[in-house]
């Protein structure tokens, strides 16, 4: 499935693949990232006020405050069952669908109340999802990314090729899938069918993008496509991504969140987490001390 | 060789012996029926014997033609009155249903895949019969009498069948979907129906396998004319019905173009069989 | 679009500004999204009232079918429908019903020992993928397609004609015990397959032969799988008709085993579904009709229960494994 070797090799991926893998070469790289430090009048996309969320009786998110900044990327991290894909899960309502699921707080697209005053269907078109394990429906290329744009309501065939052409283009993965488009996505490498789902996701025009976890399952090659991609995207959109890689964090997001127990311990720029953080708990986590 | 050696042996052949008699009994089955009806349908003719339009043994004239048709059209009557309720029923029970509802639906799908074919029978005879009689032309046996029947005793095979290929589709498919903002329904009908496709596919050529291949439940309510029907409101004679109808006082050639007709029918489900398989088969590769 | 373009990820990577195309998607979306959402609240609802429409006719013609039977039948429940003699003034269906239980425990005293045994041989003997394991599900496969009335014809042919049983209760038990054959299999072969390999290992693993790991540690947690089928073969057994009016016949008298001793198996019999049947095609008796199709039903229910009841087992069984 994975065969990444088969995929070509664009000129963004220039960088070896093995520099993701040494923290002193990320770091390097980190350094050399033009323009990182985001304006700190970036406007809020989206904000979380003194959430928390129960499955039944346990308490899986306890009083969370964040807010992220449009058009940048916000990571997630934290140990396993600290709540972060639960957080990013109900940005989009996505924990609806859990059955004895409580949700109270505030979440805003935009000023506006994601759980009271926008229906789950509208929300989630603009606050798309890109998931752990790639899930391309059992359908060809086209189909898949042309579904969003046709539950919305766009029929006309020569409408649908543009958004499908602009929307895989956007996913960095149009060169490669342009003469497949009536293959079975089921077909395609794990990488590929990730960044399918990207651009599936991207073709409903979301303002949010959340991505969870979307590169565990890739193998290093699709990975660095994946996060260099991420590093486009937010040029259009606001991110947020949950991941389990601390080294992703800091080579991709402009902020960063660290989740323990149900609990956000701190969140800032990325590279502050990283370099001084101002819990003690971060600090052992960001040195790979515990998770 | 040791005690428990000769035990072991003795077990094993006993078991590999129980496991050919199913082999010895499709072999028997098969060399049976052809034995007794390839030469009646040798001695007749094939073209005459399944294109002929005339069923009449007095005459020794056995043209089956009318019951094949019957056969297909009742079997179509029942597709189209039982696979659309079935789907939706099969997909209300594994998507739309709660718990507690599906609890007391599913045993009931059962129940009526129980029912006695000759109990549905004599329901069709008392009931549906009687109403098309009284409200449309005919007199009530007749090829829709049939149709609605069968299609009502085929609903638990597509139910299960259908029920169980929706509930094998993946949650990430459902899921993908709704991130995408589609709503329930959407989903349900646009991705997870379509993936489970092939498993839908195979619950109806069961449905249909078991249609064409049923027998007392027709033969009370179709009216068993062996002509080609004009209209749904005609009589209808399917290969089965021909089969139990006069194998009771026939005798010579007219008992040997019986058991062709039931080697004819035999054929069908063979090929149906196959068709199944290799849905199943495709479905699997997936 | 905000005025971030400063913050471009990488130099030499082109910050992905918005394209013409891009303008034109926003509006595809901006006038699809207002007509759209009415549209699909409309298209949705008639979707769940679609499948919400199946599902209760689902449930009416059950109701409707058991409920007519019922109100029709359960009045004419007399006592003389119960006697032990049939004659055509009270046409009783004690003697159906007395040889409906005897064809049913004949054809599966036949079909249950050996769909166990192959079912055993398939799942704990077999090499995986031998051709004789091919072969046998194949034919398991295509007996279970082939529709009651070619049993019957064959019936007819062989065990009647060729084997000179005439209509006889034998000719009817076989038929039906290979009829039912696959239906045991498949199941016991379920059942089986169910059971944990620890068991199996445990077996082995205490130097107990093959046989006796299969008979001890495999087979009792796989009973109430293995009854399960057992009660679909019954159920399949009592309710069929096509497959005996030319095996059986339709005598409506328990055979006499008091004076005829063993030869009474070959006495031509009446089930249950077989008397019913007459009944209904003579149309002179319709009240002891709807009072036989009761019987059948409720026989047919209980075994429902009992299968379920059976299966519930056998899944519970394994999950405390």
């Amino acid at each position: 499935m994975t065969n990444a070797t088969v995929e070509k090799t664009t000129t963004r991926a220039a960088v070896p693949a093995t520099a993701h893998t040494y923290l002193p070469q990320a770091r390097v790289r980190t350094v050399e990232r033009s323009g990182r430090q985001a304006p700190a009048d970036a406007p809020v996309k989206m904000g979380v006020r003194n959430l928390d969320l129960f499955y039944q009786d346990f308490h899986a998110l306890k009083g969370i405050n964040l807010e992220f900044p449009q058009n940048q990327v916000t990571a997630l991290i934290g140990p396993s069952g600290c709540g972060k894909s639960t957080l990013l899960k109900s940005l989009n309502r996505m924990n609806d669908l859990v059955a004895g699921c409580r949700v109270e707080g505030e979440i805003t697209l935009d000023g506006e109340d994601a759980y009271r005053s926008l229906d789950a269907n509208s929300l989630r078109r603009r606050v798309g999802m890109v998931f752990q394990q790639p899930n391309p429906f059992p359908m060809s290329v086209y189909d898949n990314v042309a579904f969003g744009p046709r539950t919305h309501g766009i029929k006309n065939r020569a409408d649908l090729d543009v958004i499908v052409e602009q929307s895989l283009r956007d996913a960095a993965i149009w060169d490669e899938l342009k003469d497949r488009l009536k293959k079975n996505a089921l077909g395609l490498s794990g990488g590929q069918q990730q960044r399918l789902c990207i651009a599936r996701a991207l073709a409903v025009r979301p303002e949010v993008l959340l991505m969870d976890e979307s590169t565990s399952a890739l193998d290093p090659i699709s990975t660095a496509k994946i996060e260099d991609l991420v590093g486009e995207l937010k040029s259009k959109y606001t991110v947020i991504m949950v991941t389990h890689n601390m080294l992703q964090a800091l080579r991709v997001s402009d902020k960063t969140a660290f989740f323990l127990l149900g609990e956000m311990v701190e969140a800032g720029d990325t590279d502050d987490i990283f370099t001084s953080p101002a819990d003690p708990r971060t600090a052992d986590y960001v040195a790979g001390r515990f998770g | 060789m040791s005690h428990p050696h000769i035990k072991e042996g003795i077990a094993k052949a006993l078991f590999v012996g129980a496991a050919g008699i199913s082999i010895i009994a499709v072999a028997l089955i098969c060399v049976f029926l052809f034995a007794n009806g390839v030469p009646a349908i040798a001695q007749i003719g094939l073209p005459e014997f399944l294109f002929g339009t005339t069923w009449r043994p007095a005459n020794d004239i056995y043209g089956i033609f009318p019951m094949i048709i019957g056969s297909i059209y009742v079997t179509g009557g029942a597709i189209v009155v039982g696979v659309p309720t079935g789907l939706l029923c099969a997909i209300f029970l594994s998507r739309f249903a709660s718990g507690k509802i599906a609890a007391v639906l599913k045993p009931g799908v059962e129940l009526l895949a129980g029912i006695p074919s000759v109990v549905y029978g004599f329901f069709g005879l008392v009931l549906i019969v009687p109403f098309i009689r009284a409200n449309m032309p005919g007199n009530g046996l007749s090829l829709l009498a049939a149709a609605v029947l069968l299609g009502i005793m085929i609903l638990p095979t597509i139910i299960t069948v259908a029920q169980s290929a929706l509930d094998a589709v993946p949650k990430k498919y459902y899921e993908g979907a709704l991130a995408l903002g589609a709503d329930h329904e959407r989903s349900v009908f646009r991705v997870i129906v379509p993936a489970a496709t092939s498993g839908i596919m195979a619950g109806v050529v069961l449905g249909v396998g078991r249609a064409i291949g049923e027998t007392m439940a027709v033969i009370m309510v179709a009216g068993n004319q062996p002509l080609i029907p004009e209209s749904i409101f005609n009589g209808v004679r399917t290969m089965t019905a021909n089969i139990v109808l006069e194998m009771g006082y026939a005798a010579d050639l007219h008992r040997g173009a019986l058991v062709a007709t039931g080697v004819v029918l035999f054929v069908f489900i063979l090929l149906i069989t196959m068709l199944f398989n290799v849905i199943k088969k495709r479905g699997e590769m997936k | 679009m905000s005025p971030k373009l400063t913050i471009a990820y990488e130099a030499g990577s082109a910050p992905a500004a918005p394209t013409d195309s891009d303008d034109r998607i926003d509006a595809l979306f901006a006038v699809a999204e207002t007509r759209q959402r009415k549209t699909r609240r409309v298209v949705s609802a008639l979707l769940r009232s679609l499948v919400y429409l199946g599902a209760l006719i689902t449930t009416a013609v059950l109701l409707f079918i058991v409920g007519y039977i019922l109100v029709n039948g359960v009045p004419y429940l007399t006592p003389s429908l119960f006697a032990w003699e049939y004659t055509s003034d009270n046409v009783s269906l004690m003697p159906a019903l007395v040889n409906t239980l005897l064809m049913a425990a004949l054809s599966l005293a036949l079909a249950v020992p050996v769909g166990v045994g192959s079912a055993i041989y398939l799942v704990e003997y077999a090499p995986r993928g031998s051709r004789f394991v091919q072969i046998v599900r194949t034919t398991t496969e295509t007996l279970q397609g082939i529709p009651s009335i070619i049993y019957g014809l064959f019936g007819m042919l062989f065990f009647v004609t060729a084997l000179h049983w005439n209509l006889s209760l034998m000719a009817g038990a076989c038929t039906l015990a290979i009829m039912v054959l696959p239906v045991v299999m498949r199941t016991t072969e379920e059942a089986l397959i169910a059971v944990p390999d620890a068991y199996r290992e445990g077996g082995f693993g205490l130097g107990a032969g093959r046989l006796r790991t299969v008979f001890r540690c495999v087979l009792p947690s796989a009973v109430p799988g293995i009854l399960g089928g057992v009660i679909l073969a019954l159920g399949r057994c009592v309710g069929e008709v096509a497959a005996l009016i030319f095996t059986a016949g339709s005598i409506a008298q328990i055979p006499n085993f008091l004076e005829q001793g063993g030869m009474a198996l070959f006495d031509s019999t009446r089930t249950l579904a077989v008397h019913m049947y007459v009944l209904a095609s003579e149309g002179l008796h319709v009240n002891e009709t709807y009072a036989t199709a009761v019987v059948l039903l409720v026989m047919v229910v209980l075994l429902n229960l009992l299968a379920t009841f059976a299966a519930k087992k056998m899944s519970k069984g394994n999950q405390d494994d």
